[in-house]
């Protein structure tokens, strides 16, 4: 007898063997064999074909046009982005007088492709978490799209002008609106933001959001409504704390036997880490984890006529492209996340569906390739990748160059990313660093020519397979990137881009959770970077860009000494940009921070350390009829949810 | 459960000479399981379209690459998702290359790892199942629940576990593309033995009881012997099936692989691959698509028949 | 027969013992990080990644947490996701229904579609119904689950917008309307996955037929003047569902695992579901969790199938 499972599905336990298993089920079976089984065959495919060419009669799009955008690509106005300019510009989401008021309409259907796992922001391990818990919990202020902070707890914005934010930038002092309440009807006090702090601040409670909360020395509660956070050394950036994405603040009555351990153990903080009480205009009804959740309107909604939906539902699963299909063709929903899909795809999806449109907005992620500094040559053992050995040719500045030049980004940002990408020279092209996507792709068209005289001043020679050769060295790498389509085929892009000046390219692609985890044992993550090239994208998560920009500097070097975990993964060693990262954290005038930035960011190029390739702005499908959205690449993109409407 | 022949040595001479010296005779000529076997085997016609067609596929993807006219890594953006034309007769993809020279160079190592990674399950699962079979009680308890045990694992992990401990070492030592295929060959084979070695138990438990085993026994050949001259022939008809069905199945998993990023380097067009990379041009451009599909389709096919007019060929019981 | 079940059952303790060992030590070792999601996000530097690694215990050498999760385990905890913090058999709770509701009915399916066309593939071999049945067979389990959902998704809710794509799982089933919806979500998954089961599942049942059909015991209920339908339905029928029922029963464990695919392409909350993002966000309980109560379902049903077998086939001795 033979034990065969039969064959459900292909799956984890199945992609391997379940099909094989089914296979060789048939092995003690006849099998009718003769002709006219054959033509059934035949006759089957066409038929498949047939419905196929049904369903594809739109002709392909060919011209990446861009798609229609409710939002601009890159505003014009100079946003302020650092400490003393921030101001309390209020939203700029219309509103017009026809709006109607609060609970006028029915229900608001999101679509995310990561399903929600947790609701409770600090806790969150991964952006979809922080998206679905921002309807519930709110920070001080929010950033709206131009970088500006909009108070939202908070009567204003403290400033050095208003006497908010120190002097010498040791302290922030935030004064709290005084008609907040929680949906459970209690006060919204300065003792739940100073709760908030002691939460996090004890290590065992594993928040997720910690880094924001670096460097503070204390933060106190001067009187009900009144919170001032003070820190060991002077902050240029002092709005890191209880603001945008990760600044949630909790209820204390609801958390406070929660620190610590008993943030996941006990029975009652895990019920409350799915249901937390806050203060946005809704909470939650119905929360199955990694599935969906139901929120309703919280009636004690400091704004009486506001939300507009009496319900949301955000639904979560599935992969990026069927999100599009959902809300571009289908429209069975009215909001779709992160529309991660390959233009052509998308852009036929846009312009055929009929039923959405694509909305982008503005972040501070670039596509980048970081280059090695150092040799990850295996033969060197417990030496590979130390600063101790240089990379055999990728320290040649030449090499370097030709490889930058020799990029064809316009071809990978329009063919490959359309209206999710711009090519980029730069790493800051937002404002206030870059007015409009003109500006950052001014000087790095593709030049094989130049790249290839640059590789023969430098003595690079071609070999007998038309690789380079210099002293016994081939011009031979290895290129990683996390699995992913769009990667998979910007490398072979890239790959073909370096074989026309005679470089080698080896591609790589590591699943995504091994590639960006950072296990010590794990030689395949970013931080070990056993390759001559990676590329993923990065960015700024606020305004701000010191945190990303002095995550380069040489001290950071990821090493083994610090178990692979310095920021500065490519090991680049530039005693100036070093100096200037520590210009830029005691520069305190916004205008000179932003040309420190600047020059940093140009050295970062000239220096060719890393090659930017593709600015993203963040793309997401909206429903034709729905309206007031405002998505935010500085905070969640449901921060302003109150103010949709249909 | 098949009766049994038990076999006779192969006459030195050539088969069809002496079928030709001994026709004219009244005798028959000495038959043999291999020459029954391929007898009925050329009878059953699918099967041998099945052969051909398979021929065809390999002649198709060694010969063809060199025959081609177009390079199938380079990308031309002004060709973009070209329907099927003289040109181009697959079609081309979205990055403006030629279909047909990618299925070809892809089903190259597609074919490569379906037929390796099945020699590789076929030999463990045949090993296991001989020995839980013959050996029976104590033996044959561990081994079969060491098959509960591979078959309960999951193998998602166990894949990112072995990828990452053992990639680096093979690239080294065997450069990346033969190191990577040493790897997806070795990996698909292990995880597949289980049913294969559950089969091969059954029909050793079965055979060991039989009359010409006793008979064997009776005459002292030794165990070992037994077992290979006089059992193994006689249970290879599951194992040949299992084998030709392998193959197609150690094709689909490699594309499971490539789709996890474990697979080949990602700019190797194996037809798995090219199938998931295709599957959200669905109704954009489906030739991206239906052609890998139809590909693996059909080499599954064709090998199902050739294993099929294997298993009927050496079964005896069969009619034909 | 009693003697044999409780060996069986006393030898599959430490079966398990050895299979959850070895579970836990690949989960372990295999490379991921629970808060790879973040990838490359500045607001969560490697050090943070690695406080939270160290408050979850994942920096503990494997064996000291396999003994710690066994110890638990003994006393009934299953441990708490990483990823939810609430205990992993809630999550397990939770999605079993959907589960169970959609596999199940599509394994349902496939079984009462199969045995029909496998029976009568069987009495009239090589007919025109049997090549068809043939054709469906091979088309079914060749055509990967993800490439019919697409198919099927383009066709009826792009083109015809007759069904639903997102599986609505916060429909609470109370009404004859609301059970038409339930029916309507359910359709295009269940049809996928029922059309991959039944090929495979046909051919089964119709090679266990024709095995039967020339057998002696049918010669002679024939020759006592026996109807030929009361020839396959009342004897070669019975006979020919030992090895069809025994398969059966071991396939039930592949129910409770769903159906990873599927589940994901029509987004239904089930254990397939949370199962493979459970492996790709390195939420170790979870996986161990449900690998686990995978291997002991194997193991059980193992057991079931063989006695089911002997019950069934009274030759069988147990000895």
């Amino acid at each position: 007898m033979i034990r065969c499972y039969p064959a459900l599905d292909a799956g984890p336990f199945d992609p391997v063997w379940r099909v094989v298993r089914a296979r060789w089920m048939v092995v003690r079976q006849e099998v009718a064999l003769n002709h006219r089984l054959l033509w059934s065959w035949l006759a089957a495919l066409l038929a498949l074909s047939m419905v196929l060419a049904a369903c594809g009669s739109a002709p392909p799009a060919q011209a990446p046009t861009t798609a229609p955008a409710t939002t601009a690509p890159a505003t014009t106005a100079p946003a302020p982005t650092t400490a003393a300019a921030a101001t309390a510009a209020p939203a700029p989401t219309e509103a017009p007088a026809a709006r109607p008021g609060r609970g006028a309409g029915d229900t608001l259907r999101l679509l995310y492709w990561q399903a929600p796992t947790i609701l409770n922001n600090h806790l969150a391990f991964g952006t979809k978490d922080i998206e679905a818990s921002r309807l519930i919990l709110e920070p001080l202020a929010a950033v709206d799209p131009e970088g500006n902070f909009v108070p939202l707890l908070a009567e204003e914005i403290p400033t050095v002008a208003n006497g908010g934010v120190a002097q010498d930038f040791t302290s922030i002092t935030w004064k709290l609106r005084k008609d907040i309440k929680w949906s459970d009807g209690s006060d919204f006090t300065a003792a739940d933001v100073v709760f908030t702090y002691q939460y996090c601040a004890d290590s065992k409670t594993a928040c997720t959001s910690v880094a924001a909360f670096r460097g503070i020395k204390s933060v106190e509660a001067l009187d009900e409504y009144t919170v001032k956070i003070t820190w060991e050394a002077p902050n240029s950036y002092p709005y890191q704390v209880f603001t945008s994405q990760r600044g949630a603040i909790i209820q204390r009555a609801q958390f406070e036997q929660c620190v610590g351990d008993a943030a996941s153990t006990a029975a009652d903080c895990q019920a409350a880490n799915l249901a937390p009480i806050g203060t946005g205009p809704y909470k939650v009804t119905e929360f199955k984890p990694g599935d969906v959740v139901v929120y309703e309107i919280n009636e004690r909604y400091r704004d009486p006529e506001r939300p507009f939906f009496k319900r949301v539902e955000l639904k979560g699963g599935g992969d990026a492209p069927s999100a599009a299909r959902a809300v571009l063709q289908a429209g069975e929903v009215d909001w779709a996340w992160n529309l991660q899909v390959e233009a052509a795809v998308l852009q036929q999806l846009a312009s055929q569906g009929g039923q959405g449109n694509l909305v982008t907005y503005n972040t501070a992620n670039v596509e980048r390739l970081l280059i090695n500094f150092t040799n990850p040559d295996p033969a060197l053992g417990e030496e590979r990748g130390q600063l101790s050995q240089p990379h055999p040719f990728l320290t040649d500045l030449k090499v370097r160059q030709a490889l930058a030049l020799a990029i064809d980004r316009k071809a990978i940002a329009e063919q490959l990313y359309g209206p999710a990408g711009y090519p980029t020279c730069v790493l800051l092209w937002y404002p206030p660093f870059a007015q409009s996507v003109a500006d950052i792709f001014t000087d790095c068209d593709q030049d094989v020519a130049a790249a290839n005289r640059l590789l023969d001043e430098a003595g690079w020679q071609p070999g007998p397979d038309g690789i380079r050769v210099k002293d016994g060295k081939r011009l031979s790498m290895l290129f990683q990137t996390s699995v992913n389509t769009l990667r998979q085929k910007t490398q072979e892009l890239i790959k073909a881009n370096w074989a026309a000046i005679g470089v080698e390219t080896e591609l790589k692609s590591v699943d995504g959770s091994v590639f960006f985890g950072s296990d010590p044992g794990n030689p395949d993550n970013i931080g070990h970077f056993f390759a001559d090239i990676q590329m993923y994208t990065t960015g700024a998560t606020e305004p701000d860009p010191t945190a990303h920009l002095c995550g380069w500097i040489s001290s950071a070097a990821s090493q083994k000494e610090n178990e692979w975990r310095g920021t500065n993964n490519m090991r680049w060693q530039n005693a100036g940009y070093d100096a200037l990262c520590d210009q830029l954290r005691n520069e305190l005038d916004p205008d000179r921070r932003v040309a420190i930035a600047r020059q940093m960011d140009a050295l970062i190029v000239s220096d060719v350390a890393m090659i930017p390739l593709v600015a993203r702005p963040r793309v997401a499908g909206a429903s034709k009829d729905l309206k007031g959205y405002n998505p935010s690449g500085w905070d969640a993109e449901l921060w302003d949810i109150a103010n949709w409407y249909k | 459960m098949p009766e049994a022949n038990p076999p006779v040595d192969n006459p030195p001479v050539g088969r069809a000479q002496l079928a030709a010296a001994t026709r004219a005779q009244f005798t028959r000529p000495p038959r043999s399981l291999w020459n029954d076997a391929w007898r009925r085997f050329r009878r059953h016609r699918m099967a041998v379209a099945g052969t051909v067609v398979f021929l065809g596929l390999v002649l198709f993807v060694t010969c063809g690459p060199l025959l081609a006219r177009n390079d199938p890594r380079a990308i031309d953006f002004s060709k973009s998702m070209l329907a099927p034309s003289r040109a181009h007769p697959m079609g081309t993809d979205d990055l403006g290359r030629d279909m047909l020279a990618r299925v070809m160079l892809g089903g190259r190592i597609s074919l490569a790892v379906g037929v390796a990674s099945m020699l590789i399950a076929i030999t463990l699962g045949t090993l296991v199942g001989a020995l839980a079979g013959f050996a029976g009680g104590r033996v044959d308890s561990i081994l079969m629940r060491l098959t509960d045990l591979f078959l309960a694992l999951p193998v998602v992990p166990l894949l990112l576990l072995l990828i990452f401990l053992f990639r680096d070492a093979l690239r080294r030592a065997f450069g990346p593309e033969t190191g990577i295929f040493i790897l997806i060959v070795s990996v698909i084979g292990l995880l597949n033995w289980m049913t294969v070695a559950r089969l091969v138990r059954s029909s050793f438990l079965a055979l060991k009881q039989k009359e010409f085993v006793e008979a064997a026994h009776a005459l002292g050949i030794g165990e070992a012997r037994i077992m290979v001259r006089h059992i193994l022939p006689n249970a290879l008809g599951p194992i040949i099936v299992a084998a030709t069905l392998g193959v197609g199945a150690a094709i689909i998993t490699e594309s499971v692989l490539s789709f996890l990023g474990l697979g080949f380097p990602p700019d190797t067009p194996t037809w798995g691959r090219l199938l998931f990379d295709g599957q959200n041009f669905l109704d954009l451009a489906p030739w991206m698509v239906l052609w890998p599909g139809f590909l693996i389709f059909l080499t599954v096919l064709s090998i199902n028949y050739v294993g099929d007019g294997l298993r009927d060929a050496l079964d005896p019981r069969s009619r034909r | 027969m009693a003697r044999y079940l409780l060996r069986r059952l006393l030898f599959a303790i430490p079966t398990l013992l050895g299979i959850s060992m070895v579970i836990f030590a690949i989960l372990a070792l295999a490379p991921g990080d629970p808060l790879a999601q973040f990838a490359a996000d500045p607001s969560v530097p490697p050090e943070v990644r690695e406080r939270i690694r160290e408050s979850l215990g994942l920096n503990d050498p494997w064996y000291i947490r396999y003994v710690k999760w066994l110890a638990a385990l003994l006393r009934g905890d299953w441990g708490y996701s990483f990823a939810s913090r609430v205990p992993v058999l809630d999550l397990i709770v939770q999605r079993l229904p959907q589960t169970l509701q959609v596999v199940g009915v599509a394994y349902l399916v496939a079984i009462f579609i199969a045995i029909p066309i496998g029976i009568v593939s069987a009495v009239r071999p090589y007919s025109l119904f049997d090549n068809l049945a043939t054709t469906f067979a091979f088309i079914g389990f060749s055509l990967p689950t993800f490439f019919t959902g697409l198919l099927l998704i383009l066709l009826f809710s792009v083109r015809l917008r007759w069904l639903p794509f997102i599986y609505d799982s916060t429909l609470k089933v109370v009404n004859w309307e609301t059970l038409w919806l339930q029916v309507r979500q359910m359709l295009m998954p269940v049809t996928v996955l029922a059309l991959f089961q039944t090929g495979s599942l046909t051919r089964f049942v119709r090679a266990a037929m024709l095995e039967n059909l020339p057998a002696d015991y049918a010669r002679t209920a024939r020759a006592k003047g026996l109807s030929e339908q009361a020839v396959v339905l009342g004897h070669v029928f019975r006979n020919s569902m030992i090895p069809v029922v025994t398969l059966l029963a071991l396939g039930v464990p592949t129910v409770f695992t769903g159906a990873i695919v599927t589940e994901q392409i029509f987004r239904i909350n089930g254990i397939g579901e949370l199962l493979i993002k459970s492996i790709q966000n390195s939420d170790t309980p979870v996986v161990m969790a449900i690998t686990f109560i995978f291997a002991v379902l194997v193991v059980l049903f193992n057991v079931i199938a063989d006695v089911l077998y002997g019950i069934l086939d009274p030759r069988i001795r147990y000895d």
